[in-house]
């Protein structure tokens, strides 16, 4: 067994998809020579190709209205768009084109593309390099939209996603390339890919998180139990569809949930999920879904992202705030 | 716009002197032509029509046919049938000569006014009304006749095309020019001013992608004329990308076959994209929801309408082939019957229920949707019995 970081995980999952499956075909800028600027494609060209690993020109609609191409052709593409903020020269071939194919050709066509995008913000970068713009892929019928937490599921979900034949926009937290933790390859996935994962049981109210926000609440939970508050944490994984069954579940015990995504505040998860949860829950409920999140500003220069972005003392104020009631 | 901004030089605002109109006779393009306007057979340096007249003869049915087809949908369109109509008229010619010249294994990738190409590959033109009809969205199976579902987005399909040719290629499908696999985009003028065209020629150019980019330059992009999208001919901006470029007389249908079959040959064995710009003209609306008389001049279409496409081939027919009245009187009442169960069809086709959409969004049904659906059905439920 050996200790991996969350970055090797995809790349071990991509590794593992491209020798099980022949169509799969990696593409995106300078994700093979390079090996992709955090270097979670590394060795793949080398060891697959020039026509399975693809170096692409800096066109990011040309990475996903090609990728419709080769999934029309019987491929499953795995893009990588470099960024989160330069994913949008290709929204319109995400939105229009690969979210609708099966539902306009009442499915006869399938779309098994995955669009691995880096996301999230904590890294010092410049700007149009720190965002998250998950919502607005998750509003879209069409698209699965996921996020990993840990390097296991980094292995995992990332091989899930591929073998998934609906689109799947896939949100790496950029900021947890590098956390490790113990990976069995033998050990087959514990979940489906749409299932949500509860990371600590607790008792007095439920945090919710996915992707770079599992990490900070854990530490807001261990950090909780001095206060005496037995936190349950849920990495929900998967952000379109929510694993509402889980959430439900776990509220229906708490009777308090928290929301905690770096994305702005406002139409985020988080509104989603207090909706849905205020519509199934309302009588097991001792205080109303409290968010916790980024605010509704671009995102700041790095000298200020600390106070932008959810970290543990954010989150324990959003816990006082849910116990409050 | 004579007000000047201060520090800035009047003359940085100057209008640049832009042409008013696109050129109008054929004189002033240069083209590769094979059939003139009067019928008559001409000589091309490069390119030959080496077919015999029964095969001209099909040309002629085939345009023949989709033009009524054409006059029937927009027919049944006026009549309130079809929410709307994209006319294909004057371009049969283009559509005919380069969807003849595909072989059985070629893919294309239309925009939403090929009806002829959908029609030499096969593609029954009932499923074509669906989406003006509002029943579907397209829904047909492009593999069932090697052609996608129309796209309306605009120079999208032209990635799509792009990529899918990457995938013969990853397939080893090319490297022989009668056996090996092409792909073809359709696009228009207007579309060549979009990102993911030029996004497309790129990559076809970089990866030496079998695909053929057929560029219909009818002129108009519904208002705007081509010296909105372009100061150079069209097809000269493939040698900025790397890849021939040829304008051919779109009107001429010999010509437009002859050029694709060769673009489409180059493809196949190995050699990388063509742009082949079929200079034609849009002589209808550019859907039935617009009104060309709001921004262009009628003289334009009744000057183009010396080009017919249809009646050059009829002419040289007549004049040249010893072609009967009898054949063109037996394509007119075929004409007359494929757009006589066209109309049958359009107006039985079945009003869908939204409920069955619910179960297209995807493959593997999520739990949210399922739920949705079951709402939706028992809410419209309700209402059974009230007449709605």
């Amino acid at each position: 067994m050996a200790k991996i970081s969350l970055g090797k995980g995809i790349n071990m999952g991509l590794r593992a998809a491209m020798e099980a499956d022949s169509k799969v075909v990696v593409m995106g800028e300078d994700i093979g020579k390079l090996g992709g600027v955090f270097r979670v494609t590394e060795g793949l060209q080398k060891d697959f190709g020039e026509d399975r690993v693809i170096d692409t020109p800096l066109a990011e609609s040309g990475i996903i209205g090609t990728a419709v191409g080769l999934a029309l052709r019987g491929y499953r593409p795995v893009c990588e768009i470099q960024f989160d903020g330069f994913v949008f020269p290709a929204y319109d071939q995400i939105i229009n084109q690969v979210a609708k194919m099966h539902y306009r050709s009442l499915g006869k066509i399938r779309m098994p593309v995955v669009i691995r995008i880096p996301f999230g913000g904590g890294i010092g970068a410049v700007e149009h390099h720190s965002e998250s713009p998950e919502s607005l892929f998750a509003h879209v019928p069409g698209l699965k939209v996921v996020s990993c937490g840990d390097p296991v599921d980094a292995y995992w979900m990332i091989q899930q996603a591929i073998s998934s034949d609906d689109p799947v926009v896939f949100f790496e937290p950029k900021r947890r390339y590098h956390e490790k933790a113990e990976l069995d390859e033998s050990v087959p996935p514990a979940l489906p890919l749409h299932q949500a994962k509860v990371v600590r049981e607790g008792t007095d109210a439920t945090l919710f998180c996915y992707g770079p926000m599992v990490k900070t609440c854990l530490q807001a939970a261990e950090a909780a139990v001095e206060d005496g508050r037995q936190l349950e944490v849920i990495d929900l994984r998967t952000i379109a569809p929510l694993d509402l069954a889980a959430i439900f579940a776990s509220v229906k015990k708490t009777r308090r949930a928290v929301v905690v995504h770096e994305a702005p505040f406002s139409l985020g998860p988080g509104a989603e999920i207090a909706a849905r949860v205020t519509e199934e829950c309302f009588y097991h409920l001792e205080a109303p879904v409290i968010r916790v999140a980024g605010f509704d500003t671009p995102y700041p220069p790095s000298r200020m992202e600390e106070e932008y972005l959810p970290d543990l003392d954010r989150v324990l104020d959003g816990v006082d705030r849910v116990m409050g009631y | 716009m004579s007000e000047s901004v201060p520090g800035i030089a009047p003359e940085v605002f100057a209008p640049v002197e832009a042409p008013v109109s696109p050129p109008q006779a054929s004189e002033e393009v240069e083209f590769v032509q094979l059939l003139t306007p009067e019928g008559e057979r001409v000589e091309h340096p490069d390119y030959s029509f080496d077919l015999d007249d029964e095969t001209v003869k099909g040309f002629y049915r085939d345009m023949t046919l989709v033009r009524r087809i054409d006059t029937e949908a927009t027919a049944l369109q006026r009549q309130g049938e079809l929410g709307i109509w994209a006319s294909l008229l004057g371009q049969e010619a283009a559509q005919i000569g380069s969807g003849r010249a595909l072989n059985s294994k070629d893919m294309v990738f239309p925009t939403y006014r090929e009806h002829g190409v959908a029609w030499c590959q096969g593609v029954d033109p009932l499923r074509l009304l669906g989406l003006f009809r509002g029943v579907d969205q397209g829904a047909w199976d492009p593999r069932d006749n090697n052609f996608h579902l129309y796209t309306i987005v605009i120079g999208a399909q032209t990635l799509h095309a792009t990529g899918y040719a990457m995938g013969q290629q990853r397939d080893h499908a090319i490297g022989d020019a009668e056996t090996g696999e092409a792909t073809i985009a359709y696009f228009g003028d207007g579309a060549s001013s979009q990102g993911d065209v030029n996004e497309a020629f790129i990559w076809a150019s970089v990866f030496n992608a079998p695909v053929v980019f057929f560029c219909q330059n009818n002129q108009w992009a519904i208002s705007e004329p081509i010296d909105r999208q372009t100061r150079i001919p069209l097809y000269q901006r493939a040698a900025g990308f790397g890849f021939p470029g040829v304008r051919v007389d779109g009107n001429d249908v010999l010509a437009t076959y002859a050029v694709t079959q060769q673009a489409l040959k180059r493809a196949r064995e190995g050699s990388g994209p063509t742009l082949v710009e079929a200079y034609t003209y849009r002589m209808g609306a550019h859907t039935t929801s617009d009104d060309p008389t709001k921004y262009r001049l009628n003289e334009d279409l009744e000057h183009w309408k010396l080009k017919d496409p249809i009646e050059r081939v009829r002419a040289y027919l007549t004049r040249w082939a010893g072609v009967e009245h009898d054949f063109f009187d037996q394509i007119d009442a075929e004409a007359d019957k494929i757009a006589a169960e066209l109309r049958a069809g359009c107006l039985s086709m079945p009003d869908p229920s939204l409920t069955d959409f619910f179960d297209h969004v995807y493959v593997e049904q999520t739990a949210q949707l399922i739920e949705q659906k079951k709402q939706y059905a028992a809410y419209a439920a309700s209402f059974e019995g009230e007449g709605h």
